[in-house]
């Protein structure tokens, strides 16, 4: 069961994105080959436009599963905020809107925190609950607010599916998040506290961690960046609804996991998830691209993402 | 005495909370009877069948993220070959189906167990596999489904040998899950694969030195699961007379159920029999909350509120028990 | 090197080798064991020990060599197949389900349920219930469970490992009585232990692994000790480390630590003491009179029911280890697994503890971690061949990272509790000399050890704690083991007073 891994498993280990941008280069190439010419400058425009959502939404995923935990409301507090900021631009205009949209984020949050690191409930419920009981508010919301309709402001649509220079526009908004959120998990106190939690609470406990101030912070953070996706992807779809963002949250698991964090807590990175949602955007494209009826997409889908995460844990000796 | 009360405590505790929301119904609603009754048993069935497809793997220490999915299609495939058999040829479908199910599970359990990929991102990847083979069955909610079948659930139960009025106010299809379950969990809840259930979800190195075999245990629970799971797809159809390829919102009812019905998600601890009372007591608050004209949507903000300070109330229970 | 040759070996294992990778864990293990001998096998950490363990018992399959079961070549796939060839372990750690009760327990493993309460009664424990819970039992009643649980399969070998580490002194007494009578009914004892005293009264035989080679294979006779030890070590090392002389205290110095009247869970009920910077106080106990949660107290890790803690001559209250850590108490617990993040480096493991407080969780100054916990390595000697994870070094090691955390944060108090519980002897060794060089530098150091041994290497006093309160107090130097045995089995003059004033009140 103890194998002493060997010397390229521990390269790989060691340099764990490698494997993962191989993949990716070939997805494209199968790309390109499958249909020639389809791989320009637009087409990866394009990809990163919807990649980048996915990426952010992914982050939740990726920091909290740091720790051990999941953040399953992810998906429903970025609808909330896309949604409420949408019903609330038309009566309060863009930034306070804004503004107000990412409280309810917060406070599923801080729900979280508190359900979590002082209740002890397991964060798979405990997000699951939480994003239950948002959406029944969502729907009780959307009663109150139905008369007075709902705007998408420029900035954000801009944003969402602008380009400049033949880049989409989002990439300002991520370029510095994803910078920001690669430096804080090695180069930072904190990033080094989640890893320390996921690999063994109580040791941490008895380091002189107060874990709940951890999982509070990381919550509360995870619903944050939950509304700022929700953000960018209401400017992409420009179509706010009950169930905006939802259908990304269980891609957004996949991403982390293909990008080889660990369910359990104490391994993997950022870094991976942003490829792992590269990956799962570009195999979306090449199963679409393919001919073959929606159920099978979906078929294959499912199989390559677990046949990424067998072959990748296999090879960085996560076993 | 004590003991049997401490181990068995949570579920006698739902139990006596589902026969005090039954009053406040009877109160509620002064005609409530059979018709009541047996509309909330045709509701739970589907939440009971994917609950107990849940429970078998928490168990085990395990989790099947691709419930629904495998209730979807073991629905669109006795839909689909239902549709236009004839009423013998339905009893060889159900076996069929049942089969089916039985093979969604253990390729679960062996993709788990062979890939050694976590049960949660193998079961999330299956939840699309099997969502798309539903697809790839039924493109959309059609078929047919036997008659026979629609009136196992269709009102009270009538036993040849006893007077109506004795039976007549049990809804069949609660009757269907008490039998069913019975039959298939407590044979094995009593066997040695019963206890290997618990044993590897309790502590899976101590249940292999214990000569116990994981791999085996682990497919044989999923596979389970996925027997129930295709029972649970069968009710759907029998409910609506059609298949549906989409899957419905068990994955996330089953989990909560789970929680609220005292089985630990560590595994090992609890049994079948809180999860089931905890999808009657959840369906017959919805139930009386759209007797009481509240609006449907407060009904589900009601419901996760529920679920949310019932496992926070229950963490905190258990964090006292511990530092005492 | 004497070989001895039993008669008729029922088991004989010859050049058994097993690599992981690049690494030989095992490369020339050898092993015979003849019907009714007790062997004892022997080996420094990472000399193989547990490998071998793990292949005879079905968890491993051995690459090249030999394994003879009654003459015949075996090749064992799983426990079970082990159970079937006669060979049954006891495992270090419990191997009972927590969640079921004595008697599925028994029905899982096919194990006859009379024999089994035969065994277990002879073994001490005649109040078993079947309906009991595992997960509510003691952990010394449940090594007893498995132990009887085994003796009741009628193995032709039995494997024990490290069977006594977790149980108080009189069970000890229990388990070994019974293991001999096995043995004189004809069964043969596989025997694992650090404790020198219990093979030489138990063993007929040593076998000593080093480096995964069989070193050695001799008669258990007096005066054999020192002989394992250096076959174990190797050639060169010096013999046993030295008592450490008594320590002049400043006159009219405040304690750094004083403990009065401390009360906790069940087993804690009144304890006191003093701990002078510079000094190095043992603390004896038998398994489960209240050390644990002396211990757990003082490093915020639970809450005290009565009594007083006061740090430097000012009252403390720890609700958390962080409040500990801030009055300069660091806790180094008995398991490592409790303190080590396993999957991560051993830098993030050291710096741990600078990185907790809420104030530190911004931007990290790399290389002054850096130094800080280079420094400690060096200090500690840690071999940093495998750092990048943890959980590839070996036990000795990993002990030592859990320690070199507190020496890089700085050490003020140091909680030790059984800080050397299975590693080998080289490591031990380092970790004495590390305390005394603690506690030269100013370190207060509360020094809990399940060898009686180690008080005199290891500390300057020792306090005895017995049924939850402090029953003697002596000076390492005049500490024999048979005074403090006599005292942790609470036969002291004071306690002897104590019970008859109660018998009068």
């Amino acid at each position: 069961m103890t194998k002493e891994p060997s010397r390229l498993s521990r390269a790989l280990s060691d340099y764990p994105l490698i494997p993962l941008t191989l993949l990716l280069v070939v997805l494209v190439v199968a790309l390109e080959l499958l249909r020639p010419g389809i791989v320009n400058e637009r087409w990866i425009a394009n990809t990163i436009k919807f990649a980048i959502p996915l990426a952010m939404l992914a982050a939740c995923q990726t920091l909290t599963m740091l720790t051990g935990g999941i953040d399953l409301s992810a998906g429903v507090a970025a609808t909330v905020v896309a949604f409420v900021m949408a019903t609330q631009v038309p009566v309060l205009g863009v930034p306070l809107a804004i503004a107000v949209s990412l409280i309810p984020a917060i406070a599923m949050g801080l729900l979280n925190g508190f359900g979590i690191a002082i209740c002890r409930v397991h964060p798979l419920i405990m997000t699951l609950g939480t994003g239950l009981v948002a959406t029944g508010c969502l729907q009780v919301y959307q009663r109150f607010v139905i008369a007075s309709g709902s705007v998408v402001p420029e900035s954000l649509a801009w944003l969402g599916t602008g380009r400049t220079l033949g880049l989409p526009n989002s990439l300002a908004l991520f370029l510095p998040f994803a910078a920001l959120i690669l430096l804080a998990q090695r180069q930072t106190g904190f990033g080094r506290l989640l890893y320390a939690i996921g690999s063994n609470e109580g040791a941490a406990r008895l380091s002189g961690v107060r874990t709940w101030q951890v999982y509070f912070t990381l919550y509360a953070l995870s619903g944050v960046i939950a509304g700022i996706t929700g953000l960018l992807y209401v400017g992409l779809i420009k179509a706010p609804s009950l169930s905006l963002v939802n259908p990304m949250l269980l891609p957004s698991v996949a991403a982390a996991v293909v990008g080889g964090t660990s369910i359990f807590g104490g391994r993997g990175g950022y870094g991976g998830t942003i490829l792992g949602a590269l990956i799962l955007t570009v195999l979306g494209t090449l199963l679409t691209l393919v001919q073959i009826p929606e159920g099978a997409r979906g078929v294959f889908f499912g199989l390559i993402i677990l046949a990424v995460t067998a072959i990748y844990m296999r090879l960085t000796n996560q076993t | 005495m004590t003991q049997t009360l401490a181990k068995h405590g949570w579920t006698l505790g739902l139990a006596a909370l589902f026969a005090a929301l039954l009053i406040l119904t009877k109160m509620i609603q002064p005609d409530f009877g059979l018709s009541g009754l047996d509309s909330l048993g045709r509701a739970a069935l589907p939440f009971a069948f994917a609950t107990a497809a849940m429970t078998v793997v928490v168990l085990a220490g395990g989790i099947d993220l691709s419930v629904a999915s495998m209730m979807a299609v073991a629905s669109v495939t006795g839909a689909r070959l239902m549709d236009g058999a004839t009423e013998t040829e339905a009893v060889w479908i159900v076996g069929f189906v049942l089969v089916v199910g039985l093979c969604m599970g253990a390729i679960n359990g062996a993709l788990i167990v062979f890939t050694r990929v976590p049960d949660i991102v193998v079961t999330l990847s299956m939840l699309f596999v099997w969502e798309g083979t539903a697809l790839l069955i039924l493109q959309g909610p059609e078929g047919g489904c036997a008659v026979w079948l629609t009136n196992l659930i269709l009102g009270g139960l009538t036993l040849p040998l006893l007077p109506e009025g004795l039976t007549n106010w049990l809804p069949k299809s609660v009757v269907l899950v008490i039998v069913v379950l019975g039959v298939i969990w407590v044979p094995i809840r009593r066997s040695k694969l019963g206890l290997s259930i618990y044993a590897v979800g309790s502590d899976p190195l101590a249940a292999y030195r214990s000569g116990v075999s994981l791999g085996q245990t682990r497919i044989i629970a999923y596979a389970l699961a996925g027997l129930l799971a295709a029972l649970g797809g069968l009710s759907l159809t029998m409910s609506t007379g059609i298949g549906e390829p989409i899957p419905g919102p068990y994955l996330m009812a089953s989990v909560a159920a789970v929680v609220l019905g005292g089985v630990a998600l560590t595994g090992g601890k609890g049994g079948l029999m809180g999860p089931i009372l905890a999808v009657f007591v959840l369906r017959l608050v919805r139930m009386d909350l759209t007797l009481l004209s509240v609006d449907p949507n407060v009904t589900t903000i009601i419901e996760g509120t529920i679920m949310v300070v019932v496992v926070m109330f229950g963490g905190l229970l258990a964090l006292r028990g511990r530092i005492r | 090197m004497t070989q001895i040759l039993p008669r008729s070996p029922l088991l004989n294992a010859q050049g058994v080798s097993k690599r992981f990778g690049a690494v030989a864990a095992l490369k020339d293990a050898s092993l015979s064991l003849a019907k009714g001998e007790i062997v004892a096998l022997m080996g420094a950490n990472g000399a193989g020990k547990s490998t071998l363990v793990k292949i005879l018992t079905g968890a491993l399959r051995h690459d090249n060599g030999q394994i003879l079961i009654k003459g015949q070549d075996r090749r064992i796939g799983s426990p079970r197949a082990a159970r079937r060839a006669g060979l049954v372990p006891v495992y270090q750690e419990p191997s009972l389900i927590p969640d079921l009760d004595v008697r599925d327990n028994l029905r899982l493993g096919d194990t006859p349920v009379e024999p089994f309460l035969h065994w277990v009664s002879e073994l001490g424990l005649p109040d078993l219930r079947l309906d009991a819970m595992i997960g509510r039992l003691p952990l010394a009643s449940l090594r007893i469970l498995d132990l009887a649980r085994a003796i009741a399969a009628e193995p032709d070998v039995l494997l024990l490992d490290e069977m006594t580490a977790a149980l108080p002194a009189d069970l000890v007494d229990r388990v070994l009585t019974v293991v001999r009578a096995q043995a004189d009914a004809g069964r043969s004892v596989i025997y694992i232990s650090h404790r020198f005293t219990e093979i030489s009264t138990l063993c007929d035989r040593a076998t000593v692994l080093r480096d995964g080679v069989t070193v050695g294979d001799l008669p258990i006779e007096p005066g054999i000790e020192e002989r394992i030890v250096e076959l174990m070590l190797g050639a060169g090392v010096a013999s046993a480390a030295q008592s450490r002389p008594p320590k002049p205290r400043p006159a009219g110095q405040k304690p750094r630590l004083s403990v009065r009247g401390l009360a906790a869970g069940t087993k804690l009920t009144d304890v006191s003491f003093d701990l002078h910077a510079g000094e190095v106080l043992g603390v004896v106990a038998l398994e489960g009179q209240g050390q644990d949660e002396v211990f757990d107290v003082l490093a915020g890790a639970r809450k005290s029911l009565r009594g007083t803690v006061l740090v430097k001559g000012e009252p403390a209250h720890f609700a958390h280890p962080a409040d500990a850590i801030a009055k300069g108490l660091t806790f180094v617990p008995g398991d490592r697994a409790h303190a080590l993040l396993m999957q991560r480096s051993v830098r993030e493991n050291i710096a741990l503890p600078l990185l907790a407080r809420l104030r530190n969780w911004g931007p990290i100054a790399m290389a002054a971690e850096g130094a800080r916990v280079g420094a400690a390595i060096e200090r500690l000697q840690i071999d940093t061949r495998a750092q990048g994870e943890v959980r590839r070094l070996s036990g000795g090691n990993q002990q030592k990272v859990t320690i070199a955390r507190w020496v890089a944060k700085g050490v003020d108090t140091v909680l030790l509790f059984d800080p050397t519980r299975g590693i080998d002897v080289r490591t031990k060794r380092q970790i004495y000399d590390l305390v005394r060089d603690l506690a030269d530098q100013g370190a207060a150091v509360l020094y809990y050890t399940s060898e009686l041994a180690e008080i005199r290497l290891a500390c300057d006093r020792a306090i005895v704690i017995f049924g939850g309160r402090v029953v003697d107090q002596i000076e390492a130097s005049a500490a024999s083991d048979a005074h403090l045995m006599r005292a942790a089995y609470g036969l002291t003059e004071k306690d002897r007073a104590t019970e008859k004033d109660g018998a009068t009140a």
